[in-house]
């Protein structure tokens, strides 16, 4: 339905629009967390410590871009890349209002699951790569923490994939007129949200950089804007799981009033505020634990979602 | 998508050569993804998307990051470059590529004097044909491979199973 030229337009609005959300969030969730927590957070730069992102990026890009002598070159400085890349080329296949798509892909979701599951490499070569004993302790965990929690994010859409027949978004968020996915999909949402926060690796699963054992795990040897691009990798990621969430279980950019598109935007920044409450509110996972919680308990609950969803659709048919 | 086919299919060898002449295990690795990468193009191109998708889901995202894992793990260095180098003299290049001439020669034929070329169809396989495939006539396939996967499954965990219980009557440690 998209002319190229139309999609071209698209795809720039939403890059920058991405960008500039992932911007945002760095202040946002800091004057959250200072809520939550009764302090005060980023409040000189600007109204409200507004100008906070404009003071860290000069920053961020004044800083000397060191490569350690030690380090494995070219994976290092392509691990960065690699994670800001497959996070952004998730963003084509969301539906964020009726017209608003970059593609109409009929493997939608196969090719969300298939980026993610790609985001993995940055993590784990950047460890890899900084030849640095904390960095690839931090890479390790990063490969076996996203890898089990992957499993069990993709079986637990299968039960939305069910009901609505279709991996394409578009049809997904049609096929909520009647009921949103999260009603019938309940256990599926909780699934997806625990997943979800372990592939962006945030509290409590931030293991992988888990600061007070590892430094900074599998970054201790970034600087200047390759740590940058994980840092706004992380919140990209986030963004990206929230408006999943939206267009999977609370259907997409359906709404009364509001036009299609303020829909679609309220619903994610509700979800990325959830995302920031549950940082500010829980401790890091020890490692067995955020494994064996993983392997022991999501996976045969997601499995059982699947096996339930699929008996009532077989015995409503 | 005549062109797409050519590009991804040029970009599959380079990539797979690579991975047999790199010496460094993370960097050969790294090769075969991008090798995995353009297969999954070619797939698409064919008009398999569904397959496409899962050959980066699963080969791509899981099994190499498992790969990846068990390298960075052993955390080979500067000796496994050395021995790697070693194994690619000259003369260990005979064997191989003397089998890989025959079957390259076995493809020239088939497609010069049979005719058989790639079949690039327009139509779309969609993921459900794809599923009533694989659950009406070849289920017994599907039976097979789970069984297969079952018995992997035991043993991976029987050798985990064991491995704790000897560390934690040694230690004590139960972590």
């Amino acid at each position: 339905m998209n002319e190229p030229e139309q999609s071209i337009i698209l795809l720039y609005l939403i890059l920058v629009g991405v960008l500039l959300t992932a911007a945002g969030l760095i202040w946002l969730e800091r004057r959250l967390l200072g809520l939550w927590q009764d302090r005060y957070g980023p409040n000189r730069a600007g109204r409200f410590g507004s100008l906070q992102v404009a003071a860290d990026m000069i920053k961020i890009f004044t800083k000397e871009d060191w490569i350690p002598p030690f380090a494995d070159k070219p994976v290092f400085v392509i691990a960065p890349a690699i994670i800001v890349i497959t996070t952004l080329l998730s963003f084509a296949v969301i539906p964020f209002a009726p017209e608003i798509e970059i593609v109409n892909l009929n493997i939608g979701l196969l090719f969300f699951l298939a980026m993610s599951s790609l985001s993995v490499y940055s993590v784990a070569l950047a460890g890899w790569a900084s030849n640095n004993k904390y960095s690839l302790l931090g890479g390790l965990r990063a490969a076996a923490q996203m890898l089990g929690y992957e499993v069990f994010m993709g079986l637990s859409l299968a039960g939305v994939i069910m009901l609505a027949g279709s991996f394409n978004l578009r049809e997904i968020v049609e096929a909520q007129r009647n009921v949103w996915f999260f009603i019938p999909q309940f256990p599926g949402f909780v699934i997806f949200v625990i997943a979800g926060l372990a592939e962006t690796r945030r509290i409590p699963f931030d293991l992988p950089e888990a600061e007070n054992e590892l430094i900074a795990g599998f970054h201790t040897e970034y600087s200047g804007m390759k740590f940058g691009m994980f840092f706004v990798g992380e919140y990209m990621g986030v963004t990206l799981i929230s408006a999943l969430i939206a267009t999977l279980f609370f259907g997409g950019w359906m709404g009364p009033l509001l036009p299609p598109l303020c829909w679609m935007i309220i619903k994610t920044f509700i979800f990325i505020c959830g995302f920031i409450l549950v940082r500010a509110s829980l401790p890091r996972l020890r490692y067995d634990q955020l494994l064996s919680f993983g392997w022991k308990l999501m996976l045969p609950l997601a499995l059982l979602n699947v096996v339930v969803t699929g008996a009532i659709i077989l015995a409503a048919s | 998508m005549n062109t797409v086919f050519y590009v991804s299919a040029l970009v599959a060898i380079l990539s797979t050569v690579l991975v047999i002449t790199r010496v460094n295990v993370v960097h050969a690795l790294l090769y075969l993804i991008v090798s995995f990468f353009s297969l999954a193009l070619i797939f698409f191109a064919l008009g398999a998307p569904f397959v496409a998708a899962l050959e980066i889901i699963i080969y791509a995202g899981a099994i190499m990051v498992l790969f990846v894992f068990v390298i960075m793990m052993l955390n080979l260095g500067q000796r496994s470059r050395e021995e790697e180098r070693l194994s690619l003299e000259p003369k260990m290049w005979i064997g191989p590529s003397l089998l890989a001439g025959v079957l390259f020669s076995e493809l020239i034929y088939l497609i010069v004097y049979t005719g058989n070329t790639a079949v690039s169809s327009a139509v779309e396989i969609t993921p459900k044909q794809v599923g009533i495939a694989l659950f009406g006539p070849y289920a017994i396939g599907v039976e097979l491979a789970s069984m297969l996967l079952l018995a992997g499954l035991v043993g991976a965990y029987h050798l985990g199973a064991g491995r704790t219980g000897n560390s934690s009557s040694v230690t004590g440690d139960k972590t």
